[in-house]
């Protein structure tokens, strides 16, 4: 009896301690360095989703390249969404602070894109929640940076770092 | 001999990483010890007064009006600013001094907060750069622990007529 209780207390230690390493160990992982995501939508057809509702991709969000809130034109990124703090989207980085770019749909013509702040839009005019509605966003809001694409597998890819030329902006503040 | 050495640095190296993990999941989801500076939030803060911030209630949306939040800076997301919420979401705001002849108002819109700071005069505040998105919000400020005459929960605000009415 006393030997089962021996070896239940040790098998308890033993998880506990696993438990407490592997648990933060995970979590810092997935917060700080990379996580994956399905991608839900149609807002950024033709990169993600081509397939519409019939499957939808799961990609490689890569925090640890977003660290600094570094992101250049026509990457692929994920936010917190300004008007519902609960959700993420994933939108194509437009134009920079500093960057003077033509909206489309937008309020005003064109935008200076204040400082801090990033213009994102979905690769699917029209059909997409992005800055042409929201405005300019924060950057403190930028999640991570979608990499890769893992699934389905036959659509496994790098995800470049696009600009429509057409969505150039007007004049840019380079240093 | 080599082992032995060997052995120890994969050792001290685990332990960092374990408890490194341990700290950035304690920081980012339960609270921790904050030095405030600036003037903005003066009298209830005064300049580098340490307090204690918690995390939960922004995971629980739990955010009220009346806390005092940090936030990240809308324009600079590496510095942070510490400010009241005045406004939630649908809230109509007064956009200038209540002193002014002319008012003018406008609403918070969906998912963001209206943040000012306690001393009007000198706080660059939601006045300035409009509301902010509530995703921004970091943590919850509710209790000083330094300067320890003024140890405890903090004051209400001293500009509650700024609150919007409804």
């Amino acid at each position: 009896m006393a030997q089962s209780q021996g070896w239940v207390k040790r098998y308890f230690k033993a998880f506990c301690k696993g438990f407490f390493v592997a648990v933060p160990v995970a979590v810092t992982f997935l917060d700080q360095v990379a996580c994956v995501a399905r991608v839900e939508g149609a807002s950024m057809q033709p990169s993600l989703n081509p397939d519409g509702s019939r499957s939808s991709d799961v990609v490689l969000l890569n925090h640890w390249e977003v660290r600094n809130f570094k992101v250049h034109r026509g990457d692929i990124v994920s936010l917190v969404s300004p008007k519902n703090p609960g959700q993420k989207i994933i939108k194509r980085v437009i134009a920079l602070e500093g960057d003077i770019i033509k909206t489309m749909g937008h309020k005003n013509r064109y935008v200076k894109v204040p400082r801090g702040h990033i213009w994102v839009e979905g690769d699917h005019h029209g059909h997409s929640f992005d800055s042409n509605s929201f405005g300019p966003v924060s950057l403190g809001l930028l999640h991570a940076h979608a990499t890769h694409i893992l699934w389905p597998p036959e659509r496994w890819r790098r995800l470049e770092s696009v600009l429509p030329p057409e969505r150039l902006p007007v004049q840019t503040e380079d240093k | 001999m080599l082992r032995g050495v060997l052995g120890k640095t994969f050792r001290l190296v685990g332990y960092t990483i374990q408890y490194g993990c341990i700290a950035h999941c304690a920081f980012e989801y339960v609270g921790g010890v904050v030095m405030c500076s600036g003037p903005s939030m003066e009298p209830t803060i005064q300049n580098s007064d340490i307090v204690f911030a918690e995390n939960l209630s922004r995971h629980f949306y739990g955010i009220q009006r009346g806390d005092i939040v940090i936030a990240k800076s809308p324009s600079d997301p590496k510095s942070n600013i510490c400010k009241r919420v005045i406004g939630l979401e649908g809230d109509k705001m007064l956009t200038n001094s209540s002193s002014n002849f002319f008012k003018s108002h406008s609403y918070v819109p969906m998912g963001h907060v209206w943040l000012e700071g306690d001393n009007l005069q000198n706080s660059t505040d939601s006045r300035y750069y409009g509301p902010i998105p509530y995703g921004l919000i970091r943590g919850r400020i509710f209790f000083k622990i330094w300067p320890l005459s003024d140890f405890g929960f903090l004051r209400d605000s001293p500009n509650s007529h700024r609150f919007s009415d409804d």
